[in-house]
Order: structure tokens, then C-alpha cells, then sequence
């Protein structure tokens, strides 16, 4: 089905389930319980799952299969979502025009970075792109400013021209983002007894589109350009005198990878239009490597497993403070109750990077293949355990 | 006039002169060793051939046409295979896969971004793969990982890979190096099955004389970078410029 079979069809299977089904799957806990700051079912949320999603996916066509460690792939996150608000300003608040725009413009951009970093490799082709990134952050801060508006970022404003579309809305105000006029921004909310779940067009839109980048992935790993992407990680000399020439191989991963964040960007800017130059800083670059690596660099599912880890700490996490933390060891003797919570407030609220940092310490010293490989052993596990247990019952019987 | 012709070459790295005056025929579909002492300038001049180095002057002519200034791939694509001293493979993909890949490039040149189909989907190139790995005794290894074959299996791997591209010309570089008597004698065989099954020209650079001496249809000798001799292996034997540049033993006057 749909070209690809066995394990990858369960995997967009899967991912298809997930993303679909992440309105429920993200609020198990009912709407006023206490538990119910660990929900992570909210549009605005699940949208940067995915969103981040189709970016790790992306990265790791690039960093998974050719082994190139991208430090700038930020630039064309950013990148994107300028083109995408430019896109609302200028032509029409449909997002499909904007996101295509997105995805030309990164690409491009990632055309001329690639094609002067990717001269060199390792460590060089990091610090390059770094580099890179750097400067169009920079660029995009300072000096473009009649661009990308500078520090303030790049909005909407009412006098924007909007050719094909309408430049104030029926009420007055900036109209909103839009696909064939299905607002992205509207949410139904329906309720199961004490339990709230939200589907907003934005979250779907999203979803969609990392279904189609998540297949368009399966279909490169599985293809002749994926075997020789691995082969550049594996051994570029024996590539080189097998008569193939690495550089086009390399630069043009480097471009889809681009390209994936480019939608990304796009994606951000429409559920939410505006841009700013700080999506485009190193930090952010940096993230998107933590997100491939935790999730298990190389494999399919990974990088968008890591994602939404990493997306839900940052948003989750961060969002329980002492006041929280007292409720729940307030059961305890007050000294008690003051020490847990002094120790336990340093690993969540604003110091949730703490536990991230050592959630990915542990992940990288005893999982090097990230969460898919520490999902991989305990399914060893459980089908070892009925198997031996099968082996046991097969033996018993002849004694019977 | 051979399918190898090198012309006057010299390569000098800083004060060093690594290869003097080299001047080198090689014919059509022969097996031609170059033997010499350790720093003879032997992997020097076989860089020159594949394109990893540029000789200083001279020139190198493959089947009429100069291989300078090309690059390794390029030289690969007129027909010229190399296997390296340590066996030079895709350690993390299978054998199939490792077989797989010089069928590509074999049919569809140095770049192509065939992103539409699947490896799977490509019958062709599976079974040139699969005659292949049979050819080379490997079919039972085709699901290996390749990096965690013997060192025997990956000479074998390797240079099956260079024979999928069905290359005219095949530059082995001491191909039996850290090899156990058995492999070696292993090694032997299969070139001389491989030279006996088809037209290839064969150039092997070795230190062990008895490969040399099973194989090789003429031999050049290099010493600091000059050729001494060049002839058939049993006047070679006996020669005295040879006993002298290895033994170090003096000519009788």
C-alpha cells in the first residue's frame, strides 16, 4: 500500500493513530483534577508537536542517514516563517500559498549554505553551519530590518496590502490565518462528562502534514538515495572510488532536510503569524539535535518521539511551580514537606532544562539509540519472557 | 601500447622524492605486480593512478585517455576499480546492500536522486547484487552486517564490489596484508579464478612473493621511487638489482 509495506505501513500506521487521536490521547486526566496540569491536549501545544515534529523528521534525514551534524538548521526554520508572514502580508491570509513559499524560500537557502558547508565535513560542517546560522540571526535582528522587522519580529499590520485577500476583516480587525477560508485558528470543544477535548482546524491541519512529511520520509530511507545517504555515513571513501560523488548526494539531503524545516516554519507562522528572529538562534538549532538524538537518531519514528518529549517538557514541566509542589507533599511533616520541595522545585518549573539535561544524559549513556531503542528492549523483553514462557509450556506438556 | 601507460612521473612531498622518473606499461588484460621494499614509493604511485594524488610531472594514461585531473569517481566511472590495503567497505550496511551499491552506480552513473523508488523495487540491480555474492561464494552472507565479517570475508566483499562494476582495470593494494596462510591462499585463488573468468587487467601492489609470484604475469620493481627492473617473475627471481634493493646484498663486481 501506498509504495511502502510491513513495518513502515505499521509505523504510518501508528503515527497516523497518534496524531489523529492526540486530542484524547493527550488529556487523560479530567478537566478540574489535579492531575490535569499534566494535559497536554490543548491546540496550541499539540500544534508545536507536530510542527517540531516535521522538523526533527526533516533533521534527521540529513544528520540520521549521512551522519552531516547540522548546528544551523534553525536559519531555515526562521527563514520559513518570514516567508510565510510575508506571504499574509502581501498576498492573501490562505496558508497554502504561504506554506509553499516557506518551503521554495528554505530550500533555496539551504541550497547556498549547503553547498559552501557541505565542502567540508565532521566537525568543520557543525561549526559551518553554525556559522551560518548565526549570521542570519544576526542578519534577521539587526540588519534586515526592513525585512524582518528587527528585534520587534515581523507582524501583521492593518494597512498590509493582501492582493487577494482582504486587508481589515468584516470586524475590523486583522483577518486571520486560513485554509479556503476554514479558519486555522477555530476549535470545537466537546465534553465527556468532566473530561475537555479540543480539535482545532490548526492541530489538524498540522497533523496532515506530518503525515505526508513522515511518509515522504519512510519513502527516501527506503529508496536508492537513502541507501547511498547511508552509505556517505558509512564509508565515503569506498563511495568515492565506486564511482559516486558524494557532494550532490550530501547537498541534496541537506536541502530536503531544509525543506522539511522550512514547512516547519511555515507552519508556525500560520497557526500563529508572526516571525521573529529568535527562531532562528542557536539554541534553537541545538533543540531540534537534542529532539533526533533522544527520540534515536537513524530511525523513522524517533525524531518525532523526540519532539514531543522534548516540547512536553518544556511546556508542561515548566509549568509546575512551588505552589504546586506544596500541594502535593502537603500531606507530609512541614519539614518534610519544605525539603522535598526545595529539592523538587530545581527540576521543574524554570529549572526543567535540569531534568531534560539529565534525561538526556541517562538516554545517551545507556540507550545510544535513543527512546525507539529503549522501546525496541523492552518489546525484546516482553516477547522473550512469552517465549520462554511458550518454551516452558511446550515442555511441560509431553511430561503430562 | 598497454591500457595503462605511465609517462615520466614524479611526485616529491617537500624534500622527499617519492616517485622519480616512473615509467610504466601495462597490457591489456595481464596481471602486473609492483613489488619493492617498504617506502619504494608503491602506494604513492597507485594514488596516482585512482586520482588521490597528482604527480608533479608526467603523465598517466588509461585506455588513451589522461586520468589527471580527474577525480576519484570520475577515474572509477572510465573503468579503473580499487581495492584498498585495509578492506574498505560499508560496515553498517548489509552485504546485500554493500553489493547493491556499485550495481547502482554501475547503471546509473555518479549522482542520481532517485528518491520515487524503493531499493526493493529494483530488480535489476538485485540480481546483478545476487549473481554477484554468488559468484563470490557469499550468498549465505547476504543479511550480515558487513563490519562483522572475518577480514577474509571483507577482501571477498570488497573485491566483489569492484567486480559488479565490471571495471577494466583492477588496482589491488596488497590485498593479502595481515591475512592468515590460509586466507592468503584463499585470496590467490579467487584472483585467479576472477582473471580466468574474464577480461580484466589487473595491477597488484604486494609485499608477500608468493602471491606475487602465483599471480603476476610481469613485475616491476620499485626502489626509492625509480624502476629497477621490469620483466617476467622468473627472471626476476634470480635478478641481481632485485636480491641487492631487498636483501641488501652487494653485486659481485
Amino acid at each position: 500500500m501506498l509504495g511502502i509495506k510491513g513495518k513502515d505501513l505499521t509505523l504510518l500506521g501508528v503515527v497516523a493513530v497518534l496524531a489523529l487521536c492526540a486530542p484524547f490521547i493527550l488529556n487523560p486526566f479530567p478537566q478540574d483534577s489535579a492531575m490535569a496540569q499534566f494535559n497536554a491536549g490543548y491546540p496550541d501545544l499539540m500544534q508545536r508537536f507536530v510542527i517540531f515534529g516535521i522538523f526533527a523528521v526533516g533533521f534527521n534525514i540529513l544528520f540520521g542517514l549521512t551522519g552531516y551534524l547540522s548546528f544551523g538548521h534553525a536559519a531555515f526554520l526562521g527563514v520559513g516563517s518570514y516567508s510565510a508572514v510575508w506571504m499574509f502580508k502581501l498576498l492573501s491570509m490562505n496558508v497554502i500559498p504561504a506554506i509553499i513559499l516557506s518551503v521554495i524560500v528554505a530550500g533555496l537557502f539551504a541550497l547556498l549554505i549547503g553547498f559552501i558547508s557541505l565542502r567540508r565535513s565532521g566537525i568543520y560542517f557543525s561549526i559551518l553551519t553554525l556559522a551560518f546560522a548565526q549570521m542570519s540571526f544576526n542578519l534577521a535582528y539587526s540588519v534586515l530590518t526592513p525585512i524582518t522587522n528587527g528585534e520587534t519580529g515581523l507582524q501583521l499590520s492593518l494597512d498590509d496590502p493582501r492582493v487577494l485577500g482582504t486587508s481589515v476583516s468584516d470586524t475590523g480587525g486583522i483577518p486571520v490565518t486560513n485554509l479556503f477560508g476554514l479558519e486555522m485558528r477555530e476549535t470545537t470543544t466537546m465534553y465527556f462528562g468532566d473530561w475537555a477535548f479540543q480539535f482545532s482546524n490548526g492541530y489538524y491541519f498540522c497533523a496532515v502534514l506530518l503525515l505526508v512529511s513522515f511518509y515522504i520520509s519512510i519513502r527516501i530511507f527506503r529508496s536508492p538515495f537513502g541507501l547511498m545517504l547511508r552509505a556517505v555515513k558509512s564509508n565515503q571513501t569506498r563511495l568515492n572510488y565506486t564511482g559516486l560523488n558524494t557532494r550532490p548526494y550530501t547537498l541534496a539531503a541537506f536541502v530536503i532536510s531544509g525543506m522539511y524545516a522550512g514547512l516547519a516554519g511555515g507552519l508556525l507562522a500560520s497557526m500563529d503569524p508572526l516571525a521573529g528572529a529568535e527562531r532562528m538562534q542557536w539554541t534553537a538549532s541545538g533543540e531540534v539535535v537534542l529532539m533526533t538524538i533522544l527520540g534515536g537518531a537513524g530511525t523513522l519514528i524517533g525524531p518525532v518521539l523526540g519532539a514531543g518529549f522534548i516540547k512536553y517538557f518544556e511546556n508542561i514541566f515548566s509549568k509546575i511551580n512551588d505552589n504546586v509542589l506544596h500541594q502535593w507533599f502537603g500531606g507530609l511533616p512541614e519539614g518534610l514537606e519544605n525539603g522535598l520541595v526545595w529539592v523538587a522545585e530545581h527540576f521543574v518549573g524554570s529549572g526543567w532544562h535540569l531534568t531534560l539535561g539529565l534525561l538526556f544524559m541517562l538516554v545517551v549513556t545507556f540507550l545510544p539509540g535513543g527512546l525507539v531503542e529503549g522501546g525496541t528492549r523492552i518489546g525484546r523483553l516482553i516477547r522473550g519472557k512469552t517465549r520462554r514462557a511458550d518454551e516452558k509450556s511446550a515442555q511441560s506438556k509431553p511430561a503430562e | 601500447m598497454g591500457i595503462l601507460e605511465v609517462k615520466n612521473v614524479n611526485k616529491r612531498f617537500g624534500g622527499l622524492q617519492a616517485l622519480g622518473d616512473v615509467n610504466l606499461s601495462v597490457a591489456e588484460n595481464s596481471v602486473h605486480a609492483i613489488i619493492g621494499p617498504n617506502g619504494a614509493g608503491k602506494s604513492t604511485l597507485l594514488n596516482c593512478l585512482v586520482g588521490k594524488l597528482i604527480p608533479d610531472t608526467g603523465s598517466v594514461m588509461f585506455d588513451g585517455q589522461s586520468v589527471l585531473g580527474r577525480t576519484p569517481y570520475e577515474i572509477n566511472q572510465m573503468g579503473i576499480s580499487r581495492v584498498f590495503q585495509t578492506p574498505e567497505i560499508f560496515g553498517d550496511l548489509t552485504v546485500m546492500e554493500n553489493m547493491m551499491i556499485p550495481c547502482f552506480a554501475k547503471r546509473d552513473g555518479a549522482f542520481k536522486l532517485n528518491v520515487i523508488r524503493s531499493v526493493e523495487g529494483q530488480g535489476d540491480i538485485r540480481d546483478r547484487a545476487e549473481a554477484m555474492l554468488v559468484d563470490m561464494n557469499m550468498a549465505d552472507k547476504r543479511h550480515m552486517h558487513a563490519a562483522s565479517m572475518s577480514r577474509g570475508d571483507k577482501r571477498r566483499l570488497e573485491i566483489g564490489m569492484c567486480l559488479a562494476q565490471q571495471p577494466r582495470l583492477l588496482l589491488l593494494d596488497e590485498p593479502t596484508a595481515g591475512m592468515a596462510r590460509a586466507d592468503t591462499n584463499n585470496t590467490i585463488d579467487l584472483l585467479k579464478q576472477i582473471k580466468a573468468s574474464r577480461d580484466i587487467t589487473i595491477v597488484i601492489i604486494e609485499h608477500d612473493m608468493h602471491v606475487v609470484f602465483s599471480l603476476a604475469q610481469r613485475i616491476t620493481v620499485l626502489a626509492q621511487g625509480t624502476p629497477l627492473v621490469e620483466d617476467v617473475p622468473e627472471k626476476i627471481k634470480g635478478h641481481p638489482k632485485v636480491r641487492e634493493a631487498y636483501l641488501g646484498e652487494s653485486t659481485p663486481a
